[in-house]
């Protein structure tokens, strides 16, 4: 099929715009992750190198990189599942006919999602301080122990993805309401009238209309949550001992603060790959479904 | 030869006062708390200089290394800024500063005897002289001279014996719940400092090989472990105390490693019942007073300047003496000249003279580019160790490993008889 010179007048500025903003770095990114691009090469570009798959090599050799895949995998694995799980609880709660002041409720949950991450940082640093913060200041009577929340290794990273799903819970929420108003009520009606109780309404109508949004949903936050960068950026630094170092904020200290733009290139094709692989996995699952 | 004779009548015409499109005008960057205090000093410059414009740009400095670098790939530099002289080495390596030799030789404020030596060498890269130290940073002991006094500690330690001896004595007067010390484990000045009073240097073969696995470093990372180890310092990082000053006031810790602006922040944080209780104390090193790090910043005027005569003069101002000491009032920082020093406003504080006392003993470290890498690598390594109870052989020659890995590229350049 060829088209008509009209319809390319009509896509070539799109083309171009994505072409040069979009394309163009990604290739020049690829090309940059096959060299040895440091503070050396920025003085003098004699002084780069060539290395094709060494960076990649190397990468897959550096324990400080695992290390960041294994977190970022644990943050995945742990996070979403928690975070669409309680997008879909309170969705629907503020579906559901019994629920009062629901515009107050939506609004409130809604509001971590546009509130500014640094703020929030000060605060839940505060709520989860050792000796003075709330968390452990209500633990504390109910017996527990005070908990290194921030400070501690193993309990750094559940910190952290209790923090990102407070945060972003109510942007899927909100898709999850919208697409739970679009189910017919009809269907409802007709399952009420046959007696089905609540939960298998929920099981066998509301769950299976959902499913194209539980989808886009779930690759949406998979890819979101992979790229985890702020929530330790603002709240460990990556620490105590790594523990909440991620794949992005590993490729952010190579690049920006080490210099080394072709390493920090390599991680980003690397996460992009691991992405890649899960989202089709994801949409491979589906389709095997329906 | 006309544009000259043009100007020269322009100035006559004009009764003395220089149109702005004469005036020569300099980009100045100045990074963080500096930036928000020099102001009120440039006035005074532009009065004396009638023909140079300041033009006065402020950093934050967590974006200040991005920007610079970027500046310098987009060749936007500016004239003159300050640098942080760690940052000395990497900018040297792109080729990015001008020699100052030339200015220094002929200069008559600017004397390069008068300079604390550690800290004047920072500049030096080879055999250039790249930029002249603006203020010092170095890290000593804060104490709590009552939390002593009540464990029998009645002059601070000067050696790590006695230091050992006083930390344990503190300890042990404390309890428990208490330090005898902070050494937060993010930062890695604490270790860098009793590295530095080794006689070992921390790199081997002109900065091409790590040498952490030898017995210098080595008895460095010992005694620092040590001190988590038996529990006089708690293994907490910077964030989780909250607030140092307020624990220093309560007592959390008695011995506290830091730098000069918390001399300002203590004097003003502190309780006024509590003012009388604590004191400065230079760093012990392993056998009498040790050395510490040479820290601070740099002024350093860019090769890609169209003004270099210009921007120098501004240094030779912001290096008088007498102006050092108004920017000390307004900062809080410590000059890096000993004429600076004898005026009474620094010599007559009790806390500043601990830190007078140290200058003269601040070593640089090695100057590389990669040397923030480095050093940031040997605090890991010292988390792991602190923490994780890593051993102490295996962590020193992971460390030179690593080390190595990161000077690949540098060894490549130096065999290549590229100057790095």
């Amino acid at each position: 099929m060829t088209l008509p010179a009209a319809a390319w007048g009509f896509v070539a500025p799109a083309l171009l715009v994505i072409g040069l903003f979009f394309l163009l770095p990604v290739v020049a990114a690829l090309g940059l992750s096959l060299t040895d691009f440091d503070i050396y090469a920025l003085a003098n570009l004699a002084n780069l190198r060539f290395v094709g798959l060494a960076n990649y090599m190397r990468m897959l050799q550096t324990p400080l990189f695992w290390q960041a895949l294994g977190n970022t995998l644990y943050f995945v694995v742990a996070g979403v599942p928690l975070s669409i799980g309680v997008s879909l609880g309170s969705a629907l709660l503020l579906h559901s006919r019994l629920a009062c002041c629901r515009s107050f409720f939506r609004t409130a949950l809604f509001a971590p999602v546009v509130t500014s991450l640094v703020a929030v940082a000060v605060v839940w640093r505060y709520l989860f301080h050792t000796r003075y913060g709330m968390v452990n200041f209500v633990l504390g009577h109910l017996g527990v122990s005070p908990v290194n929340w921030l400070g501690d290794p193993h309990w750094a990273m559940p910190t952290i993805i209790l923090l990102a799903v407070w945060k972003n819970f109510g942007y899927n929420m909100v898709i999850f309401l919208a697409s739970l108003q679009a189910i017919p009520q009809g269907l409802y009606e007709a399952a009420r009238i046959d007696g089905a109780s609540w939960s298998r309404q929920t099981r066998h109508i509301t769950l299976p209309m959902l499913e194209p949004t539980l989808l886009l949903v779930s690759i949406l936050t998979t890819a979101g949550y992979f790229q985890l960068f702020a929530e330790p950026y603002v709240m460990t630094q990556g620490g105590p001992l790594h523990s909440t170092l991620s794949v992005l904020y590993f490729m952010y200290e190579e690049g920006f603060k080490w210099w080394n733009l072709g390493a920090a290139s390599a991680v980003a094709f690397l996460l992009f790959g691991l992405i890649w692989v899960v989202t089709w996995l994801l949409l491979r699952l589906a389709a095997d479904r329906s | 030869m006309l544009r000259l004779l043009l100007g020269a009548l322009l100035v006559l015409l004009s009764a003395c006062t220089l149109s702005n499109s004469e005036r020569q005008t300099i980009h100045f960057w100045v990074m963080g708390h500096e930036g928000e205090v020099i102001a009120p000093l440039l006035p005074e410059f532009e009065r004396r200089n009638p023909d140079i414009r300041i033009e006065l740009q402020q950093l934050p400095w967590t974006a200040a290394h991005e920007k610079l670098l970027t500046a310098f790939a987009g060749n936007t530099l500016p004239d003159l800024c300050q640098l942080g002289n760690t940052w000395v080495p990497e900018f040297a390596a792109l080729g990015a500063l001008a020699r100052l030799d030339s200015h220094v030789a002929a200069s008559r404020v600017v004397v390069p005897e008068d300079y604390f030596s550690g800290i004047w060498d920072t500049n030096v890269i080879g055999k250039s002289l790249l930029g002249i130290p603006w203020y010092v940073d170095t890290r000593l002991l804060f104490y709590r001279s009552d939390l002593l006094g009540k464990a029998g500690i009645q002059t601070p330690p000067r050696t790590w014996q006695e230091w050992e001896r006083a930390l344990a004595a503190v300890k042990k007067e404390v309890g428990p719940d208490r330090y005898a010390i902070l050494l937060p484990l993010n930062e890695f000045e604490p270790l860098l400092a009793l590295s530095l009073q080794q006689d070992e240097p921390l790199l081997r073969d002109g900065g091409r090989w790590g040498n952490f696995a030898g017995p210098g470093f080595r008895r460095a990372l010992q005694f620092y472990a040590r001190m988590f180890r038996k529990g006089w310092a708690p293994i907490e990082g910077g964030a989780q105390i909250a607030n140092v000053w307020t624990e220093f006031g309560r007592g959390y810790f008695a011995f506290y490693l830091s730098g000069p602006w918390n001399i300002e922040e203590f004097k003003r944080r502190l309780p006024p019942d509590r003012q009388g209780d604590w004191m400065t104390a230079p760093l012990p090193g392993p056998d009498g007073p040790g050395a510490s790090t040479a820290g601070g910043s740099s002024l350093v005027i860019f090769r890609s300047s169209r003004h270099p005569q210009a921007a120098w003069r501004l240094i030779e101002y912001l290096s008088e003496p007498a102006i050092q000491v108004r920017f000390h009032e307004l900062s809080g920082n410590l000059p890096p000249r000993r004429a600076a020093w004898r005026d009474a406003r620094l010599s007559g504080d009790v806390y500043s003279k601990a830190f007078r006392d140290q200058l003269e003993r601040v070593r640089p470290t090695p100057k590389i580019p990669e040397w923030e890498r480095i050093v940031t690598e040997m605090q890991t390594v010292a988390e792991q160790v602190v923490r994780g109870g890593m051993d102490m052989d295996e962590a020193s020659l992971a460390l030179d490993r690593r080390v190595d890995g990161m000077l690949e590229k540098r060894r490549w350049m130096l065999a290549h008889g590229a100057s790095p």
